[in-house]
C-alpha cells in the first residue's frame, strides 16, 4: 500500500563533510539535519553514516520499552536530569506511531522531557515508526549512531508504547529496560513470553498508585539469571523522582557487568549482525523497487505469468538473475 | 519515497488552552505530516531548540494570552540567531486584526484567526515545506 504522503521537495542540503565537523563540534542544527536526511533515506544517507561510523560505539545505549501510558517519557525525562547532574551528556530518541491510514503521526514524547530541552548536554529527537513494526522505526538506530558521533555519553531509546512482543529493542540496545506499573493484569500476563523476558533492568513505575508488592512478587517469580545477571526490579515514581538514582545506578551497573563479562563485545557482534543485514534487505528492497520500473523485461514476465507460461516465484528467481547488486 | 513534512506546534506563553492547537495538529497528522506537539507554557528559547533538534520545516505557534506580539517575534528572533531562519513560522490565535500586518512584516508568514478553514491551514504547510 502506498502511504499518502504530501511531497517535499529537496533542500539544498549542506556537504556531509561540513555537517559531520558540525557535529562532533556539537552543532544541534547539525545533528537534526543529519538525523533527517538519514530517515528520509536522502541519496547522502550512505555517505553520512559511513562518515559517522569511526567515531560511533562510545555511548551506552538504553532502550526503555512497556505498555503506552506506563509512563517512559516522563522516566527517561528525570533520568536525563540525574544523568546531568552526574556530568554525562545524554541524548533521546524516542518513537511514536505513525498512522497506517495517512502516513502522518503526533510525536508527543517531547511534552514530557522539556525541562532538558535547553540543555547543550541533551539531544531529544522525536521519531514515527514509518510502518516499520516492533516498537521502533527503521532509523532509530542510525539517530543513535548520529548522537554516539556527537559524543553522548548514554542515549536512551523510547520505544512505541509496546504491548507483548514488540521485542527487537532487546537485540539493539547495550541495556534494555522493561518499564511496568501497578495494578495491570494478573499473575498469569507476567508469565506470558515476549516483552516481560527481555529486560536487564525491570522497573515498576507509577509505584503511587498503589499495590507495587503483587507485580513485584509476579515479576521475580519469572525473571531468572541469564549469563551471570540477575534483572533488578526497582520501583520508581516519576513526579517525585523515587528510585531514579537506585534506576541510573542500575543501568550503569549492567554497564560495567557487559564490559568485565566480556557480553558487551558479544552484544556489539550481534548488533553488527543485526545491522549488516538491515542494510542487506534495504538494498534488495531498493533493487526490486528498481526492477519493477526496470520496464520492458518485467512487463514482459508479467505477461507470461498471466498467460500461466511462467509462474510468480520462478519469475522473481528469473529477474533476480539479472539484477547486478551495487552499492546504492 | 517522498520527504514527509515535519512541522512543530508550539504554545508559547501562560495561557492553557491547546485545544485549537490540538485540532491544528490532528488536522496536519491527517494530511500525512509528522507533528511534534511539545505542550503547554514553552518559552520561544524551548520552541527553537525543539524546531532545531527535530528539524521540522514549518513552526505552528498558538497564543491566546494576548503576549503573541512579543512571544512570537521572540521565535522570530531567536531563529535568525541560530541560522534557522528558513524554518517557516506561522501564528494562530486571539490575534487582532491591527497587529497581523506588523506579525508578518517581522517574519511571521501567515496569520490564522478563529474559524479558518483546516484547509487552509494544512495547504499553507504543505506549500511552506515545499519552500514556496
Amino acid at each position: 500500500m502506498r502511504e499518502r504522503v504530501p511531497p517535499r521537495t529537496r533542500r539544498a542540503l549542506p556537504g556531509i563533510r561540513d555537517l559531520v565537523k558540525g557535529l562532533r563540534a556539537g552543532d544541534k542544527r547539525a545533528a537534526g539535519k543529519l538525523i533527517s536526511l538519514i530517515e528520509d533515506d536522502e541519496p547522502e544517507a550512505t555517505e553520512a553514516l559511513a562518515a559517522l561510523h569511526p567515531f560511533t560505539g562510545k555511548a551506552h545505549i538504553v532502550g526503555f520499552t512497556g505498555p503506552p501510558g506506563v509512563g517512559k517519557s516522563s522516566l527517561i525525562s528525570r533520568l536525563v536530569r540525574e544523568f546531568r547532574e552526574r556530568g554525562k551528556r545524554v541524548g533521546v530518541v524516542a518513537v511514536d506511531p505513525t498512522s497506517p491510514y495517512t502516513g502522518g503521526a503526533v510525536l508527543g514524547d517531547r511534552i514530557r522531557m522539556t525541562e532538558s530541552g535547553t540543555d547543550p548536554g541533551v539531544f531529544i529527537r522525536s521519531m514515527a515508526t514509518r510502518g516499520h513494526a516492533g516498537g521502533l522505526a527503521l532509523a532509530t538506530f542510525e539517530a543513535v549512531a548520529v548522537l554516539d558521533a556527537m559524543g553522548m555519553d548514554l542515549v536512551f531509546v523510547e520505544t512505541v508504547g509496546a504491548g507483548q512482543s514488540e521485542v527487537e529493542i532487546a537485540s539493539r540496545a547495550h541495556t534494555t529496560v522493561v518499564v511496568q506499573m501497578p495494578l495491570t493484569g494478573d499473575a498469569v500476563q507476567v508469565l506470558k513470553a515476549g516483552i516481560l523476558e527481555i529486560g536487564d533492568v525491570y522497573v515498576v513505575n507509577k509505584v503511587d498508585l498503589g499495590d507495587p508488592e503483587s507485580l513485584i512478587a509476579n515479576l521475580s517469580f519469572q525473571i531468572a539469571a541469564r549469563d551471570g545477571w540477575t534483572p533488578p526490579i526497582l520501583k520508581t515514581s516519576a513526579p517525585e523522582g523515587l528510585g531514579l538514582p537506585e534506576l541510573a545506578d542500575a543501568l550503569l551497573r549492567h554497564r560495567d557487568f557487559l564490559e568485565t563479562s566480556g557480553l558487551l563485545r558479544t552484544r556489539e557482534l550481534s548488533r553488527a549482525r543485526e545491522e549488516i543485514l538491515e542494510n542487506a534487505r534495504r538494498l534488495l528492497a531498493r533493487q526490486v523497487r528498481d526492477l519493477t520500473s526496470a520496464g520492458k523485461r518485467f512487463e514482459a514476465l508479467a505477461g507470461r505469468v498471466v498467460d500461466r507460461a511462467m509462474d510468480p516465484h520462478a519469475a522473481a528467481v528469473a529477474i533476480l538473475r539479472d539484477a547486478t547488486p551495487k552499492r546504492r | 519515497m517522498p520527504k514527509k513534512i515535519r512541522v512543530l506546534i508550539a504554545k508559547p506563553g501562560l495561557d492553557g488552552h491547546d485545544r485549537g492547537a490540538k485540532v491544528i495538529a490532528r488536522a496536519l497528522r491527517d494530511a500525512g505530516m509528522e507533528v511534534i506537539y511539545t505542550g503547554l507554557r514553552q518559552t520561544p528559547e524551548d520552541i527553537v531548540e525543539a524546531a532545531i533538534q527535530e528539524d521540522v520545516d514549518a513552526i505552528g505557534l498558538s497564543c491566546l494570552s494576548g503576549a503573541h506580539m512579543a512571544l512570537f517575534l521572540d521565535v522570530v528572533k531567536l531563529l535568525r540567531k541560530r541560522k534557522a531562519g528558513d524554518i517557516v513560522v506561522a501564528g494562530g490565535g486571539i490575534i487582532p486584526e491591527e497587529d497581523v500586518p506588523r506579525l508578518k512584516k517581522a517574519g511571521i508568514k501567515a496569520v490564522f484567526g478563529p474559524g479558518t478553514p483546516l484547509g487552509e491551514i494544512v495547504a499553507f504547510f504543505e506549500k511552506a515545506a515545499k519552500g514556496a
